[in-house]
């Protein structure tokens, strides 16, 4: 080794040509005592050499952090190459050499000030990267001075340095002002400076969601579109990134901006093209349809996404994740491009997989044999995966495109002959969804099917082919010998298939019920009896008990008509898809999740939200909605979105208790555990507890069971009330192929009563007799908020119960279920007495009425106003929160009529500050009609007294927690309005009850 | 932004990393490592991945990949452009872009990265700004620089860098004057089995080479602009005095550079320059197949068609081929089961055949896929889309260059079903 060394070295003498392979011939014992030395020689040339080696050392990750002293030594040289490696080593080892690193300070100060700017800028910029506490005290001068430089390549280089900074101490960057001198760099006169100023600003604002940094308004807008075309393609991606986030005005503007991006769409860098796209794709949405610009706009933005698709397949594959947002959002701008997305075989795979995706999205009937005719190509390819995915865009295309569902089961059928194991399968799973869309249509192909029935491995596979069987069991001659060749190895199976064997073979027993009455029994007990699985367990009771107690009732659960399948099962969430738009480029796009669901350290980020159309008037934050909901205007009931707020309502229920005006909540450590569960979605686990034993399904007193011998199949001391409980939340089983057995939401408090016979019955309780006065419904969760799910709603009391009556509409694409609902703490203890009874799975455009019964143990806490709830609902899809006021009027109890004696004690007992008065206008009832009127919401008179023509009512009511309130209204005749007084030993609850006066009075 | 870079061989070793923010540790490839294993193939590991803290983004150039890693919401395509632009300097410094290369030349590289990104920001990334500030290494400056002590890193502040038009240094001087443009067109297509094209496009870009003397401003025409459907520039074109008169005006960059690409697509009809008449079969019994090629002209606009080679990926149960080719010459690589046929110029009169029987491992079931035919070729002095320059003007400078243009057109993604 030595000797091959000392070889290079002598080559290197003749000038021979040498590499940097050199440096790493020295890894000989005392490598770093010999550096030393050559550090300190007294020749420039050997200095550099020396450091090189050291660099070359580091760069490979040996450590040489021993020589920081005597490399830090070289940097005082006017050789601006070493002096940069110097640089690069101190930045490497300054971390675990602080104190060390202190020494290089006064050079990098002195730098700061010399004439030459590259010198000036790097000493900054190195400065920067120097991540020492000690260090960046010291570089807060030469920074300041180095951001007003005349030089523009120095403010530039300073602009980033100040993210730097912040990156390590953002304190001190706040306390310096930097921020301030950061923005005022965006209205420099250097593009490059501007740029720079925009992405140290965009990244530091990533670290500070609230604050408001990058403040754009038209005039630094017109900077920064004028910055555009002048700066790098770097330049331009921060700048059009920035922009981005910009609401314009109006359309005009909106139009103006649009104007000046547009070039962008030509440039050779990628990132630029689609950053361009994001921006255009965005403010596109103010723009009014029948302008003739957003024609234009539309048809320019189709060549460059299609140019993307040439690039690298790295960039192809960002590229179309994207298109495949755009596609969804704007389906006209590529719909004459289909070929671009062809696959070809060497692309890899997967660019191929995205590809196959977006051609879907795209077909219809007017491209659907092109496409077809590819998709079966596809379906011959070497790798799995992709043929795989072509299969089911098959089965895709056929629910996508009604009048191609032939071809295409033809096109599948011919894949099945192919006898090829995994497109069999694919195949088979596929044309399940097409027998749910086109129910009675395609039936003559089961026969087909049924031939592979023994080739199938796979559980998804196994579990369409057992629905198909279940489903047309009347017509297949031998579904019972099918079904029951799959239970034999019951036990085997996955989930999956075992659920819908159960479900299949009930189907079967209640279309065929004289053969299969042994089969529907055996699978019965297995599921019941001999299977750990508490889905499997759960469905198995109830199809028994169906079955044994109304075989009728059974029949409609089980072979109720089922929905048809929506027409794109894999389409995102409008409301999402629209965050994502204003997302284009970035890794949320990529993810197609929104930046908050997995960006690590961005707690708030805000969700962004596309601008709406000029014409239509429904702006997306409409300040009624924001109100309604009551979270714009509660400051600690402020409701961020998603995610973190599980933490936040957690946090509150475990924060010490406010001061109340009730009497301290009652210890209920079961509504915690409750509020938890329901709040992680974990409810699963709470049907499987192995400390609670499942009910048993049977009602031995039922008269119509003839065909099921009345077994018991587990310990028969369970109540039935129990079983009623469980019953009473969970939606109808039978309905939903292949839908995960519901979770049914644990009961808070007592179970509800009554058995089976809820599960038929929708809606119990809404229809009550009203005596106090309810306020109409409103709109307390918007669908926008809620991925589609609406909900309208109001209080009322009916028949001394208070209750929350509820709208749920499903403004989304795709069935919700699994309802449960949880509220925070509230200012009178407020909870829901029972789970919510939602019963069916609300389809997509439907819906229902909910009447929710509310008691007044829960937790206690002061909410301000005082009568906000905090409510979380939880569905299939999602956790969602809002919170909604209540018209205290619903907490006033029926026996809140005082003594007349103990009226008056009380009115003097209370003291006069305790008084407040409010007037009531413009009501035009008489002292009596309003006396009754107020009856009617438990608010009581007690006395009535005439003085001069004016009537003064004397009135009592009580609160659900103790809290009495008294009041006198004075009424004249002749004038509307009225005033009342208010006295109660409780001050804060007189503003909500003066509410209640006037909404009771006045409707 | 980009917070540190990993190159990493094929084989999966680290050889060099550089962090501009905080120090990342290795350990972090070990996620990719995990998917890159699972892929097999190096060209199908997924370039945007997610770890608990970080995203990975890579390419792969070169038998190399350059893994970036990134902690914050950045736009991907913004790292990967830069990652193939590191990639595309490495390549323009050094000649190559490999692993030895980069070994070789690690200190140059390290001041390479610097310059190229601050704090994950890029910073200097035209080759002729890093030019002026790291030179590229070559044989006579090492002799000189051993010589003299003179260093290889500038020590002004490249001209460039703030200027107007930063892709171009001033003071440029030469005593030949000289502009050339090579159009160079590849067809991508496919077509099925009966010859049908189910797909074609063109991908076209215009290299210049420009050694002219001083500020020179350039307008380039085309006889027919209208064919282009959408195109890209280099930063130096004026985008405006293409909207309005279609013609390219610009203050070309120094040397080579890519000044335009664009696309024809398939809307337009493209011109398939050759047939192909292919039948491949194998046998339910007997463990054979047959094989029997034809490649004739078709549309090529009275060209010769030159450099012409079939490859075809066989099923992995070929064993062997026993074939004839009337032209030319073919070899069936029996690990990667790649058969190629090097055909070389098309002679219209005598078309090239390749005939013969391919044998299968014995027992072995009929293969499930039909391999597709990658057809390569080369047609010189033809825009295969018909785009002619009609003339260069050159103002500002009073010197009269030499001008030229070249055309070529090339098979890009060309692939025939059966």
């Amino acid at each position: 080794m030595q000797e091959w060394a000392n070889q290079l070295c002598e080559n290197r003498q003749f000038g021979s040509k040498m590499t940097d392979s050199k440096y790493f011939t020295t890894t000989k014992k005392g490598e770093i005592f010999e550096l030393k030395a050559e550090l300190n020689s007294d020749k420039k040339e050997k200095k550099k050499e020396a450091v090189k080696k050291v660099i070359a050392s580091m760069t490979v990750g040996k450590d040489v952090s021993a020589l920081f002293p005597d490399v830090v030594n070289c940097m005082q040289t006017d050789n601006l190459e070493l002096k940069k490696l110097v640089y690069l080593y101190l930045m490497n080892y300054a971390k675990s050499q602080p104190d060390m690193a202190i020494m290089a300070v006064n050079t990098f100060v002195k730098d700061c000030e010399d004439p030459n700017p590259l010198i000036r800028a790097l000493a900054v910029r190195t400065m920067g990267c120097i991540r020492v506490d000690k260090i960046t005290e010291y570089l807060c001068e030469p920074l300041r001075k180095c951001l007003k430089d005349e030089d523009p390549y120095v403010r530039k280089t300073a602009a980033v340095c100040v993210a730097k900074l912040h990156d390590i101490n953002a304190q001190l960057v706040e306390d310096q002002g930097f921020l301030d001198t950061l923005k005022d760099l965006i209205s420099d006169s250097n593009p490059m400076v501007v740029a720079n100023a925009v992405a140290a600003l965009s990244e530091i604002a990533e670290s500070h969601p609230n604050s408001n940094l990058l403040d754009l308004n038209p005039q630094t807008i017109n900077k920064l579109l004028t910055a555009l075309n002048e700066c790098t393609e770097w330049g331009q991606i921060f700048i059009l990134d920035c922009l981005a986030n910009y609401t314009p005005r109006d359309d005009r503007e909106s139009q103006s901006i649009c104007e000046r991006v547009t070039p962008r769409l030509s440039h050779a860098n990628s990132a630029v093209v689609l950053s361009a796209v994001k921006v255009l794709m965005k403010f596109m949405e103010m723009l009014p349809k029948d302008l003739d610009y957003y024609g234009t706009l539309l048809k320019k933005l189709a060549p460059p996404l299609v140019t993307l698709l040439s690039a690298e397949p790295e960039l192809q594959y960002v590229a179309l994740r994207n298109i495949n947002l755009i596609v969804q959002r704007r389906p006209e701008i590529l719909k004459h491009e289909m070929k671009v997305f062809f696959v070809k075989y060497n692309d890899p795979i997967y660019v191929k997989l995205e590809k196959l995706d977006i051609m879907i999205r795209l077909a219809s009937q007017a491209n659907i044999a092109q496409v077809l005719a590819e998709l079966k190509e596809y379906a011959t390819e070497v790798d799995v995966d992709f043929v795989r995915k072509a299969v089911r865009a098959i089965g895709r295309c056929a629910i996508k495109v009604e009048q191609s569902a032939e071809r295409c089961v033809s096109t599948l059928l011919d894949l099945i002959q192919t006898k090829v194991n995994y497109v069999v399968q694919e195949a088979i799973v596929v044309i399940k969804d097409i027998f749910r869309k086109y129910p009675n249509k395609y039936e003559s192909v089961i026969a087909t099917l049924c031939e592979n029935l023994d080739s199938l491995d796979e559980p998804e596979a196994r579990a369409a082919m057992i629905w198909i069987v279940g489903e047309y069991a009347e017509r297949i001659d031998n579904a019972d010998e099918l079904l029951e060749s799959f239970l034999e190895g019951f036990h085997d199976e996955s989930t999956q298939v075992q659920l819908q064997l159960l479900t299949a073979i009930v189907k079967l027993f209640l279309k065929k019920p004289t053969e299969t009455q042994e089969l529907v029994q055996q699978v019965l007990s297995l599921a019941t009896q001999d299977s750990d699985n508490p889905d499997l367990r759960d469905r198995g009771y109830i199809y028994w008990r169906l079955l044994s107690t109304d075989p009728v009732a059974a029949k409609e659960v089980v072979l109720a008509e089922k929905p048809l399948i929506s027409e794109e099962t894999d389409l995102i969430e409008p409301t999402l898809l629209e965050e994502l738009i204003c997302h284009i480029g970035t890794l949320a796009s990529v993810y197609h999740k929104p930046p908050s669901a997995f960006v690590e350290g961005s707690r708030g980020v805000q969700h962004k939200r596309l601008p709406g159309s000029a014409g239509s008037g429904e702006s997306v934050e409409s300040p009624d909605t924001g109100s309604a909901a009551g979270v714009s205007d509660a400051p600690p009931a402020v409701i961020p979105s998603q995610g973190d707020l599980l933490g936040d309502l957690l946090n509150l229920d475990l924060a010490p208790p406010a001061t109340t005006t009730g009497p301290p909540p009652p210890t209920s450590s079961g509504m915690q555990m409750g509020a938890m569960d329901l709040l992680g979605g974990g409810l699963d686990s709470l049907m499987g507890d192995e400390s609670e034993p499942p009910p048993i399904p049977l009602r031995t007193d039922t008269p119509q069971s003839p065909q099921l011998p009345h077994q018991s199949p587990s310990p028969p001391d369970y109540s039935p009330t129990e079983l009623g409980g469980d019953l009473g939340g969970s939606p109808a089983m039978g309905a939903g192929f292949g839908a995960p057995p519901a979770a049914m939401p644990a009961s808070f408090n007592a179970p509800v009563s009554g058995g089976l016979d809820d599960l038929f019955d929708l809606g119990g309780g809404v229809g009550m007799p009203s005596g106090a006065y309810s306020p109409p419904k409103s709109i307390w969760l918007p669908a926008m908020k809620a991925k589609g799910l609406e909900i309208s709603g109001t209080f009322a009391r009916r028949a001394g119960v208070v209750q929350m009556e509820m709208t749920l509409t499903n403004k989304a694409m795709s069935v919700m279920t699994d309802f449960a609902i949880q509220f925070n703490r509230n200012s009178f203890g407020l909870a829901p007495a029972g789970p919510l009874q939602v019963l069916t799975p609300v389809s997509p455009n439907q819906s229902i009425e909910v009447a929710l019964p509310l008691n007044t143990v829960g937790p206690v806490m002061k909410m301000e106003p005082l009568n906000n709830l905090q409510v979380a609902v939880k569905n299939n899809i999602d956790v969602f929160y809002f919170s909604c006021q209540y018209p205290i009027s619903m907490l006033f109890v029926e026996d809140g009529k005082m003594e007349r004696q103990v009226f008056l004690a009380t009115w003097k007992d209370i003291p006069n500050d305790n008084e407040s008065q409010f007037q009531i206008k413009d009501c035009h009832l008489s002292s009596d009609a309003a006396s009754s009127k107020l009856q009617g919401s438990n608010i009581f008179t007690i006395a009535k007294r005439t003085v001069d023509g004016q009537d003064m009512l004397y009135q009592s009511t009580k609160l659900t927690n103790g809290i009495w309130v008294l009041a006198e209204l004075r009424v004249q005749a002749g004038n509307p309005n009225y005033t009342v007084s208010l006295k109660c030993r409780a001050p804060e609850v007189a503003q909500c009850v003066f509410q209640s006066y006037e909404a009771v009075l006045k409707n | 932004m980009i917070h540190s870079l990993f190159l990493i061989n094929h084989s999966g070793d680290i050889f060099l990393e550089k962090h501009w923010k905080s120090v990342i540790s290795r350990s972090v490839c070990d996620y990719f490592f995990e998917v890159k294993e699972k892929a097999v193939d190096p060209e199908n590991v997924p370039p945007v991945l997610q770890t608990p803290h970080h995203y990975l983004i890579s390419i792969y150039r070169g038998k190399l990949f350059f893994l970036s890693v990134v902690q914050t919401e950045v736009p991907p395509l913004f790292v990967i452009e830069f990652l193939h632009r590191v990639a595309d300097t490495f390549q323009d410094y050094f000649g190559e872009c490999s692993e030895g290369v980069i070994k070789d030349n690690l200190v140059t590289v390290y001041e390479l990265l610097e310059e190229m990104l601050d704090n994950g920001f890029p910073l200097a990334t035209e080759s002729n700004v890093l030019k002026e500030m790291i030179r590229p290494p070559n044989i006579l400056r090492s002799v000189v620089n051993t010589l003299t002590g003179g260093s290889n890193v500038g020590d002004t502040l490249p001209t460039g860098q703030l200027s107007n038009v930063p892709w171009r240094r001033a003071g440029v001087k030469y005593t030949n004057n000289e502009a050339y443009f090579d159009v160079v067109e590849e067809i991508d297509a496919i077509l099925d089995k009966s010859g049908t094209t189910v797909f074609a496009e063109i991908q076209g870009v215009v290299e210049a080479c420009v050694r002219l003397t001083g500020m020179p401003d350039l307008t380039l025409s085309f006889m027919n602009p209208r064919l282009l459907d959408d195109m890209s520039f280099h930063p130096c074109v004026r985008f405006k005095r293409w909207e309005s008169e279609r013609v390219l005006s610009f203050i070309p960059p120094d040397g080579n550079f890519t000044l335009m690409t664009y696309h024809v697509s398939s809307q337009n009809l493209v011109a398939i320059p050759v047939y192909v008449k292919q039948n491949i079969n194998f046998f339910e019994t007997g463990s054979c197949g047959r094989l029997d090629i034809t490649i004739g002209p078709k549309q090529n606009m009275g060209k010769t068609v030159e450099g012409l080679m079939v490859t075809i990926h066989m099923p992995k149960v070929v064993l062997s081929a026993n074939l004839t080719a009337t032209q030319g010459n073919y070899t069936y690589d029996l690990t990667t089961k790649v058969l190629v046929w090097d055909i070389g110029k098309l002679n219209p009169q005598k078309l090239p055949n390749l005939r013969g029987s391919l044998s299968m491992q014995a027992g072995a079931p009929k293969p499930e896929e039909n391999p597709s035919l990658n057809i390569d070729l080369k047609i010189q002095q033809l825009a295969i889309s018909g785009l002619k320059v009609s003339r260069l003007d050159m103002y500002g400078e009073k010197y009269k260059p030499f001008k030229g243009v070249k055309y070529l057109t090339k098979a890009g993604k060309f692939q025939v079903r059966t």
